[in-house]
């Protein structure tokens, strides 16, 4: 890595190397790709989403590929909370990666003791899942208005010793409400996108191909959604952005960037290429030596519109 | 442990409608890879993003290669079995394997459509001294690699749905004839579900321990994604493991065929 380009980004007083984040649901919580990747190299890695209580998860098929791009219905399956402190979060503390604990809930008193019993952890920082759309109580029914998004955010932000970071939902008609709502109840950022709600059948069987029917839409189809709702979240708020949705090359991460976001989250791209992280870095790094500036701040939110 | 490997097309052939058989050069895969293992192999384009997890049917350890056998199912498959020669992005290999054991002298193996390859391997890697392949085709037409069989199984019996070839019965009526003759000391198999499910049966009335190699639509393919949910039992309750990583083999008994 060049000495002369400063990768470095700061969410919320949070200190990443880089900006690319692995986004949660997509990582495990990074032991199972550390065997591929040098984590140290990783500027974060929101770690999957995790609830108070252990999660068993939607019933099978969980996965069905559309073009460019797959559906899911994990359904939140993870150990819980203090389970995740205890045997994954000393693993992921070896290295000098920034750990983000995804925490999703049924209830808001849910998401405050999770907030709570997370303040007392090594974890960098913390993002609220408002936004699954997979599970049948909570968690995106809090995400689609302001005044749940606002009320869910002033609430946990109370037991939060970490920075905030609220993960915003697709699926509503005016993002910009909903990020401003955010940063009014004292979110410390925003991420965005969740994935979005769609169906894939199998005509054979005349039936959905997800067990659980609905599923949350990822990879490079949503990228131009994504890209456009990151320039409205971020033109929107002062807080900083973390944009994400079906960035697959470096290319895909400057775009981001360029439209507001203070880093990037990687998702779907690491079932391809576990690797794509590193070759993110790295084409960040050669994009900005080869126009000339030695910083990502000089390209955060440095596109316009057309007049 | 898998790795992420770009490694050589050695050949690629079809064996019957739909169905292709491919050697692969590494070094890495053919020293390492235990029967029961797969590959994640990378299709390319945005219409078949993913990877996807192939059974390793066979090693050739002396010729630094492996074979994997491919069903034609949709646009990645099709563009994996179109793929003759060059480089190849495979994580290999992944997943658990079945469980040799020397002292089980007495094995046997039931294979369905697809599901027969993996066997092959086990088959090979085992030292037991009586080797039994029962495996089950559709049709006359879909069976393949019975020489292999043949040349590495002391008996192979072969039953087709619709009796063109061998034996028109399910393959897992072979099996009960055969525990009937000679109770072999553990099957292993793998299939459909369905047929499974049956073998899973009759291993457990009949006293046989028995591994099954699950199939689940994959994500990562390392148990990140947890997208391959397989229903196990957990002590007296139950949960959900991952057949990337938790498997695919499993015994049995672990599995809730529900």
């Amino acid at each position: 890595m060049s000495d002369n380009i400063d990768l470095s980004t700061n969410i919320a007083g949070v200190q990443f190397d880089n900006p690319v984040i692995m986004a949660s649901g997509t990582y495990g919580f990074g032991k199972e790709y550390s065997e591929y990747v040098d984590l140290n190299q990783i500027g974060g890695i929101s770690v999957k989403g995790l609830t108070l209580k252990e999660r068993k998860g939607n019933k099978p098929p969980r996965i069905a590929e559309t073009p460019a791009g797959i559906l899911n219905s994990v359904g939140l399956q993870n150990p819980g909370v203090e389970v995740f402190i205890k045997e994954d979060l000393p693993f992921l503390k070896k290295y000098k990666t920034k750990i983000i604990a995804n925490i999703a809930g049924n209830t808001i008193e849910e998401y405050c003791e999770m907030a709570e019993i997370l303040g007392d952890s090594q974890v960098d920082a913390i993002e609220m899942n408002v936004s699954c759309p997979n599970v049948k109580a909570g968690c995106l029914a809090f995400g689609t208005s302001p005044k749940g998004i606002e009320e869910i955010t002033s609430a946990v932000k109370k037991y939060c010793k970490q920075p905030l970071i609220v993960k915003l939902t697709p699926n509503v008609s005016d993002i910009k409400s909903i990020a401003m709502a955010a940063e009014g109840a004292g979110a410390d950022c925003i991420s965005l996108i969740n994935t979005i709600l769609g169906l894939a059948i199998d005509i054979n069987k005349k039936k959905p191909i997800l067990a659980n029917n609905f599923g949350g839409l990822s990879g490079p189809a949503v990228k131009p959604i994504a890209l456009r709702m990151v320039y409205e979240a971020a033109h929107s708020v002062k807080i900083p952005v973390i944009g994400m949705g079906g960035i697959s090359s470096w290319e895909d991460a400057v775009e981001f960037i360029l439209v507001g976001a203070s880093a990037v989250m990687v998702g779907t791209a690491n079932f391809v290429n576990p690797t794509i992280p590193i070759e993110i870095v790295n084409g960040i790094e050669k994009y900005l030596e080869h126009h000339g500036h030695t910083g990502l701040d000089e390209i955060i939110g440095k596109m316009d519109l057309n007049d | 442990m898998g790795k992420l490997l770009n490694e050589q097309i050695v050949s690629t052939q079809m064996l019957c409608k739909d169905v292709f058989i491919m050697t692969i050069r590494s070094e890495y895969v053919a020293s390492t890879a235990k029967p029961g293992q797969f590959v994640n192999i990378r299709c390319g384009g945005l219409d078949a993003m993913l990877r996807r997890p192939i059974s390793i049917c066979d090693v050739n350890k002396a010729q630094n290669t492996f074979d994997i056998v491919i069903q034609v199912k949709g646009s990645g498959t099709q563009k994996l079995c179109s793929m003759c020669q060059g480089a190849v992005d495979i994580m290999a290999p992944l997943g658990n394997s079945f469980m040799l054991d020397d002292k089980h002298k007495n094995i046997c193996v039931v294979g369905g459509g697809i599901g027969t390859f993996p066997l092959l391997y086990l088959l090979k890697a085992s030292q037991s001294t009586n080797k039994t392949a029962l495996l089950g085709f559709r049709s006359g037409e879909a069976v393949v690699l019975e020489d292999k069989f043949r040349a590495t199984a002391n008996t192979v019996e072969i039953a087709t749905d619709d009796g063109s070839y061998g034996k028109k019965a399910f393959v897992t009526e072979l099996l009960e004839e055969t525990i009937q003759s000679q109770k072999p000391d553990i099957i292993y198999t793998c299939g459909p579900a369905i047929m499974m499910r049956k073998v899973a049966a009759i291993a457990q009335k009949n006293g046989i321990s028995c591994q099954v190699s699950m199939e689940q639509r994959m994500g990562c393919g390392i148990g990140a994604c947890l997208v391959c949910a397989c229903k196990t039992q957990k002590g007296d309750d139950w949960g959900f493991s991952h057949v990337c990583k938790d498997g695919p083999v499993y015994w049995s008994t672990e599995v809730c065929w529900d």
